[in-house]
């Protein structure tokens, strides 16, 4: 699948996973990543052009870190603004069916604290409903989403086995050696179980 | 006259055709100027006893060297620089004429000549080697610096080795010694005087140069600055260092001495860069001019009657002072290539041999016979330098390993932004790039500007930045990025267009004064063009529109359109602009602007669904009539 990573993240600077995981989306050969941030430092978002590269492409990964149980201003403002009736969704919108959907999120908090006896009640796929409802309204098949919890306290292994995670899922999504099935009936996808979901195993 | 001019045009043209010739082949210009020498000199015949006396008006140039040397050196770093002076220094003159003293004394040599010829080559070629040095831009090494720092104790230790020589005479051959004596000190104002008072008046010279330097050149610089006059610049700065090397012969110190002293103390001057470029190309012509006079004074009768004994000595003297500063590197914990470059670069005598050789040779220290041949010595040795550096180059710096060459590079190395023009736009940049810790070079053709920055403690050199070796001289050889702020159209494009053919891969960033500037600095190759007053005027529009009651983030929306709108009209125009008809009698830009125009008005005036531009189409809710559907 033609693959496009669109990522944002209003301080890189400080960021340490989400960082790492550009640079790592970088280094996949034949994908398209761009940093909404880099592209739009005064928000002015070209319309056309982002129409144009979801045209481009058949599956698209927002990836981006969870703030407030939500996206960076950026995402949601491109979700506004491109995401445009007649194009997205409504009558004659139909650019984006069947286009697929991922969402690459990392949260500060430990996945503990996503439960309903946890510290925010709600389960991470609950938060990430609106996320879910626009891509459904969109028509596009939203895959379970690759997260990478307690980003505050993680240690430096945690990390680069999800950056390697995250080049892994890519590549495989990219050459089609994802079962995509498996990968919607998922509940979140992590580091330590997308084998589930690939096809067959794939080396180098 | 004629024959004036002869002369002028003979060491011209060797120069002209030797050091490009030498350049291209990567053996250093002063390989190409020395052997331009010998080449109009002994061989063709061409030049004769006049090299002699230009000989000791090239030496000048050394002096102007070690102004522009002292210019790049501040007073903090030349103290930080002591220990090496002192100990590197101090161990290689001592080392040096101690083992050559022996060693001349073993083969039969009275110890008194035996001592003299020990301290005459003792000294290197500060000429030589700083010239090869930053041909090669290796002074921010670690080798470079030691090197220079040799050079530098070698200039003071003149002074003590002029004092010891003459008493030599006593036990050696005593014959013209009082003449000689006498000539030599002509010039000398301190003679007679009591010991005290010499090394009151010595001091005072010194504080002179320094406090002078300090607070003299400022306020003169700016007179003579303000007049506008660009020779007058350059006059005064020679008549400076002229001045101060006149002053330091006269109390006995050495010219180049006192003339380095002057260039640290200006080292943090705001005409820094404009001293640097002013008396750089000088001292690159009476260097040339020395390397030719070397060359051209080497003696070939005399060599082929001494071939074997005077290629003995020859590498007998650079094998010891090579092994010597060879150990002394050692000491001092040079390793690798600094150390190669240390010990084969400074191996060769120095131009002041000459003079000590003539000096003792009428003092009778040595006879006039064994003086010559030693004095051919000294110009083989310095001929076999550049022959050195180019086996340092391909055959020894290949072999260390890859790891030293990555940490050198890293040396004193600041990625640097140079801003010139330092008026109202560019100190609004400069003050941003400060402010989050990136080094600024700051050029401006206004000396009163430049003043006035200085005072607010922001660092700012007067010069012409359409000047290139005023570009040169602020690092653009180094630069990350070049900001053109000046409020000349012209010069402007003048200093992109330079900058850009002399580093393709800087990025620039220039202030336009208009569209038409816009088209000019983009084929002269700038990177960000920014119009002056554009920015500010869109700003003072969007005000407009919030005094007239749209909210401030329509305002702001409506803004931000306009501003895409029109940056895209402009790269529409460009295509048409052609830069040598008027842009009002080229009818193709003219149509277009007027149906951009057009456009711009008509879309005030469409209602409805029609009204597809990209402000209202930003969050424009759905149609009622697909709200039902979905609903």
């Amino acid at each position: 699948m033609k693959t496009l990573v669109l990522f944002a993240h209003p301080a890189l600077h400080q960021s340490r996973i989400n960082k790492a995981m550009l640079k790592a989306a970088r280094g996949v050969a034949d994908i398209t990543v761009a940093d909404l941030y880099a592209d739009y430092p005064r928000h002015e978002i070209n319309v056309e052009r982002e129409q144009k590269r979801l045209l481009d492409h058949d599956l698209i990964v927002f990836q981006y870190p969870f703030h407030w149980y939500s996206c960076p201003p950026i995402i949601k403002e491109w979700f506004d603004l491109v995401l445009e009736h007649g194009f997205a969704y409504g009558h004659g919108g139909e650019a984006l069916k069947g286009k697929r959907w991922l969402s690459a999120i990392s949260t500060g908090a430990p996945a503990s604290a996503y439960t309903p006896e946890g510290r925010h009640h709600f389960t991470l796929r609950q938060l990430l409903s609106p996320v879910e409802a626009t891509a459904n309204l969109c028509g596009m098949p939203f895959l379970a989403p690759f997260v990478f919890n307690g980003s505050l306290s993680a240690n430096n292994t945690a990390r680069d086995e999800h950056v390697a995670a995250y080049v892994r899922l890519l590549t495989a999504l990219r050459d089609d050696h994802v079962d995509i099935e498996r990968a919607r009936r998922r509940e979140l996808l992590t580091a330590a179980d997308i084998g589930d979901i690939m096809l067959q195993v794939t080396h180098g | 006259m004629d024959s004036l001019l002869f002369e002028a045009f003979i060491y011209l043209a060797a120069g002209v055709c030797a050091a490009p010739i030498a350049q291209k082949l990567g053996l250093g210009t002063v390989l190409g100027y020395l052997a331009a020498g010998v080449i109009i000199g002994p061989l063709l015949g061409l030049v004769g006893a006049e090299a002699q006396r230009l000989q000791e008006f090239a030496e000048f140039g050394v002096v102007m060297m070690l102004f522009l040397v002292g210019l790049e050196l501040e007073p903090q770093q030349l103290w930080s620089m002591r220990n090496r002076l002192l100990g590197l220094g101090g161990l290689q003159v001592g080392g040096t004429a101690l083992v050559c003293w022996v060693v001349a004394w073993l083969v039969g040599t009275p110890w008194t000549v035996a001592l003299a010829i020990g301290l005459i080559a003792a000294g290197s070629s500060t000429a030589i080697v700083l010239q090869t040095l930053e041909e090669k831009g290796l002074m921010r090494s670690d080798g470079g610096k030691a090197s220079f720092a040799v050079l530098l104790f070698q200039d003071i230790s003149v002074i003590p080795i002029l004092a010891i020589l003459p008493l030599l005479a006593i036990h050696g051959l005593g014959a013209e010694t009082a003449t000689a004596h006498d000539a030599e000190k002509g010039l000398r104002l301190l003679d007679g005087l009591p010991v005290w008072q010499t090394t009151l008046l010595t001091l005072l010279a010194v504080a002179v140069v320094v406090l002078g330097g300090h607070f003299l050149t400022r306020p003169l610089f700016r007179f003579v600055a303000g007049a506008k006059v660009r020779e007058a610049f350059t006059a005064t700065a020679l008549l400076m260092v002229i001045s101060i090397a006149l002053l330091m012969s006269l109390v006995g110190l050495s010219p180049a001495l006192g003339t380095f002293l002057a260039g640290v103390v200006l080292a943090n001057s705001e005409y820094r860069h404009e001293l640097e470029s002013d008396i750089g190309p000088f001292k690159g012509l009476l260097l040339g001019l020395f390397f030719i006079t070397v060359g051209a004074g080497i003696d070939f009768s005399l060599l082929a009657q001494h071939l074997v004994l005077v290629c003995l000595l020859t590498v007998g003297l650079i094998v010891i002072k090579a092994a010597v500063l060879w150990c002394v590197a050692s000491l001092f914990r040079l390793r690798g290539s600094d150390r190669w470059l240390f010990a084969l670069g400074l191996a060769q005598a120095g131009e002041f041999a000459f003079v000590l050789l003539s000096f003792v040779g009428q003092n009778g220290v040595i006879a006039t016979e064994m003086a010559r041949m030693l004095t051919l010595v000294v110009a083989l040795s310095m001929l076999v330098t550049p022959f050195l550096f180019i086996v340092l180059d391909r055959l020894i710096l290949p072999r260390m390993t890859e790891a030293q060459a990555r940490s050198e590079d890293q040396i004193d190395v600041v990625g640097v932004a140079i801003i010139a023009g330092i008026g109202r736009f560019g100190q609004i940049v400069n003050r941003l790039l400060r402010s989050h810790g990136y080094e600024t070079v700051v050029l401006d053709l206004s000396a009163e500007t430049v003043d006035t920055m200085s005072k607010f403690g922001i660092k700012a050199f007067f010069g012409d930045a359409a000047r290139p070796d005023l570009l040169e001289a602020a690092g653009i050889g180094e630069a990350k990025l070049l900001v053109v702020a000046v409020d000349d159209r012209e010069h402007a494009l003048n200093i992109v267009k330079y900058a850009r053919q002399r580093r393709p891969d800087i990025h620039i960033v220039s202030r336009a004064y208009d569209r038409l500037h816009v088209y000019d600095l983009y084929s002269a190759g700038s990177d960000d063009i920014i119009r002056e007053t554009f920015d500010s005027a869109v700003r003072a529009g969007r005000c407009a529109l919030e005094a007239l009651g749209k909210h401030p983030h329509e305002a702001e929306k409506a803004v931000g359109a306009f501003v895409r709108r029109d940056r895209r009209s402009l790269l529409r125009l460009a295509e048409l602009y052609d830069p040598d008809i008027p842009p009002m009698q080229n009818q193709p830009y003219v149509d277009l602007a007027k149906r951009i125009r057009a456009e711009e008005d008509q879309m005030m005036t469409i209602k409805g669904a029609e009204k597809r531009n990209e402000i209202d189409r930003a969050w424009m809710p759905p149609p009622v009539t697909d709200k039902a559907d979905d609903a």
